[in-house]
């Protein structure tokens, strides 16, 4: 593999834990659904860049569910159900964003030692994206426990799933790749449809599941 | 002839799932239910008299037998007591016909999920099919749709896709680790081809792809400090949910990590899973026993008591050595046995009273005498008396760690009395107090109750040779 073959993918992924970064200190919902957006699309680019690589045609069409999924689709259905549950003018304290802030470069150099001391015989590529890919799970973990609301709770875990995507298309050769990243999406689309009906507000502060039933018109 | 039984027992769920999505009418589609169930169950005992290979994505042999009948066994009594509890549960207006053709939809699948999970070759596959079991039960635990069941789904929801998350970085390490041995594609995932080359794998990359399986398969058996989701989902989903969940799903996670234990055990460098299993399996006894004493509402003291067993499970399990496995695995039937039959009971009771809490449930021996009393008798099993057969696994245990590990043997009873004493003092009022609450009788089918703990009886008595030869040769082949 060329020089720059890895430096490129290198990049692409350093651009993702870069991109977990960002979201971990958004305290607007919209703001920290377009960061997402952008982890995608970076996952994305990383992924096609991969499939590129590696020769690895069916990779393309992690590439695309990436992108079409869950950068576009997702954060769209996201934006409208935020809209409709009146809580997008809600600011989220976010807790002490210097803390949360060190205690992630903490998670990235933990996954850094631990990564890269255990795996000295693989090639250089795929030794880097499990670092990078482990930092970003580890990163949404801590997205999904500083939160409060199930919407960026549910934002946090796509983020620490779209680093085990990268694991798995670093992981050269790796077969059921594209199914794992299928039975991802149809988990998320689970949850998204689930706060939906459920009308998850602020964790449960008010789940009206009764003005569920009056909107559908149901009768119990 | 295998692949066709092998293959029958993922085709009925998988057909009957479909039938009863389209089917209406609750009585006929319960009923369906139970045939479906009792066919995939019957059809499990054939993989006994038939000759056994593995391909590439389905494998058979003596361990994933076990699963799969207890699986299948379990599965359709719990369709029989789930037949006569949602038909109260349809007659006082807590579920509409509509959401029951949803929820007897989601019990076939859930039941394809575990079997595929049991019988998958290939790791990849068994983690999606444990997804799958996963989002099942998550939909059918939020099923009354109340405030709680809600929280109680949404939080197992949360909790276990994390877990399943690190579960499969798990899987992709090892995948890792095979791939420079066996090389890229599809073996570095089979299980039977992991096994045979594991003992030249990178030992530390299998170490640290263990503790990662460890904690994600792990949050889903249950252990403690991972046990968050249990204790709800137990209590505010439907109850033949709850026995099912006890019963048959935190096995399949066990058995996904012993599969696991089992390709580290092949390679000498690697860590022994064995200590950590050991300790995350004390730590679950002792907090579990410590929890039982503050509960109030009595299927989520169950669900503490299922955490203490799963506990007990791996620790026994952890240890290791052919006895020590011997008594985990005989230990873990007889918890799946009695805890179905002791969450049958209290399914019926919870209706006939109307209410889950333990302050006013009283004198159910009086009220309610069949139930009451088979509720005694799975509480007198489920804390380890004798003779019953979890006096019997649990004396296995620990005679068959104490000389090894004496102090956590000590540890390991402690927990066990601290729980007989919690589950003793909180059920003795229920039992025998002044009657409180609705004396209504009970319309109960009390046949698949009786009959689970009529084999835990007789497991305690007399075990047939012809199960104890199996069981060794279980134990045997996890080393």
């Amino acid at each position: 593999m060329s020089s720059l073959q890895f430096d490129i993918a290198h990049l692409l992924a350093g651009s993702l834990v870069l991109a977990s970064f960002m979201m971990l200190y958004q305290d607007r919902l919209y703001a920290l659904l377009n960061v997402y957006a952008l982890h995608a699309g970076v996952l994305a680019l990383s992924v096609a860049w991969q499939a590129y690589v590696q020769h690895a045609p069916h990779l393309y069409v992690t590439a695309l569910i990436a992108l079409v999924f869950k950068a576009i689709i997702i954060p769209v259905a996201l934006h409208r159900i935020i809209k409709r549950l009146g809580i997008h003018r809600e600011i989220e304290n976010v807790i002490s964003i210097g803390l949360t802030m060190m205690a992630g470069i903490g998670l990235v150099a933990l996954s850094m030692v631990v990564m890269l001391r255990v795996t000295p015989g693989a090639d250089a590529l795929a030794r880097e994206d499990l670092a990078f890919a482990l930092s970003v799970v580890l990163l949404g973990l801590l997205i999904m426990v500083t939160r409060r609301n199930a919407v960026s709770q549910v934002v946090g875990f796509m983020s620490l799933e779209n680093g085990l995507v990268l694991a798995a298309t670093g992981a050269k050769g790796m077969p059921l790749v594209v199914e794992i990243s299928v039975a991802f999406s149809v988990l998320i689309a689970f949850i998204v449809i689930g706060i939906f009906l459920f009308r998850i507000r602020e964790r449960f502060d008010s789940v009206d599941v009764q003005a569920l039933d009056r909107f559908r018109g149901e009768r119990r | 002839m295998t692949i066709d039984a092998l293959g029958a027992i993922l085709l009925i769920p998988a057909i009957s799932a479909t039938l009863l999505a389209i089917l209406p009418g609750y009585l006929l589609t319960a009923k369906l239910n139970v045939v479906a169930a009792l066919a995939t169950f019957l059809t499990s005992l054939l993989l006994f008299v038939i000759e056994t290979t593995s391909g590439q994505y389905l494998l058979l042999d003596d361990l994933n037998k076990v699963f799969i009948v207890l699986t299948t066994f379990v599965g359709f009594t719990t369709s029989v007591f789930s037949a006569s509890y949602i038909h109260h549960e349809i007659e006082i207006g807590r579920l509409t016909p509509a959401f029951l053709r949803f929820y007897h939809a989601m019990y076939q699948m859930l039941m394809f999920a575990m079997n595929l999970a049991l019988i998958a070759n290939n790791i990849g596959l068994m983690w999606v099919a444990i997804e799958m079991a996963t989002l099942t039960t998550v939909l059918m635990v939020g099923i009354y749709r109340t405030h709680e069941a809600l929280e109680a789904a949404w939080k197992y929801f949360i909790l276990g896709s994390v877990g399943i998350a690190l579960a499969l970085f798990g899987t992709i390490l090892v995948y890792m680790a095979a791939r420079p041995v066996v090389g890229e594609g599809m073996d570095g995932m089979v299980w039977t081809v992991l096994v045979k080359h594991a003992a030249q794998f990178d030992s530390a990359l299998l170490n640290v792809a263990f503790v990662f399986l460890l904690l994600g398969y792990g949050t889903k058996v249950g252990l403690a400090p991972l046990h968050a989701w249990l204790p709800d989902a137990h209590a505010e989903g439907p109850t033949p949910i709850s026995a099912v969940l006890s019963g048959l799903l935190l096995n399949v996670a066990l058995y996904a990590l012993l599969r696991f234990k089992m390709m580290l055990a092949v390679n000498s460098a690697a860590i022994t899973p064995g200590p950590l299993m050991v300790t995350m399996g004390l730590i679950s006894v002792i907090f579990a026993a410590l929890m039982l004493y503050r509960r109030r509402d009595i299927k989520r003291m169950f669900a503490y008591s299922s955490i203490e067993h799963m506990g007990i499970i791996v620790f026994a399990f952890g240890m290791g050595g052919p006895l020590a496995n011997f008594a985990g695995l005989l230990h873990m039937i007889m918890h799946s046995l009695t805890k179905s039959a002791i969450f049958f009971a209290v399914g019926h009771i919870a209706q006939v009273k109307g209410t889950q809490k333990i302050a006013d449930i009283g004198g159910l021996t009086v009220t309610n005498p069949v139930l009451g009393w088979g509720l005694m008798l799975g509480v007198i099993a489920i804390v380890g008396l004798p003779p019953l057969g979890i006096f019997m696994s649990e004396f296995l245990v620990v005679s068959s760690t104490f000389a090894r590990a004496p102090w956590l043997t000590v540890i390991l009873v402690l927990g066990i009395i601290i729980a007989l004493g919690g589950l003793v003092l909180r059920i003795g009022a229920v039992m025998f107090g002044e009657p409180k609450g609705k004396t209504a009788p009970a319309e109960a089918s009390y046949v698949p109750m009786f009959t689970h703990l009529g084999l835990v009886m007789m497991a305690g008595i007399y075990l047939p040779p012809v199960l104890v030869t199996g069981f060794q040769n279980v134990a045997k082949l996890l080393g």
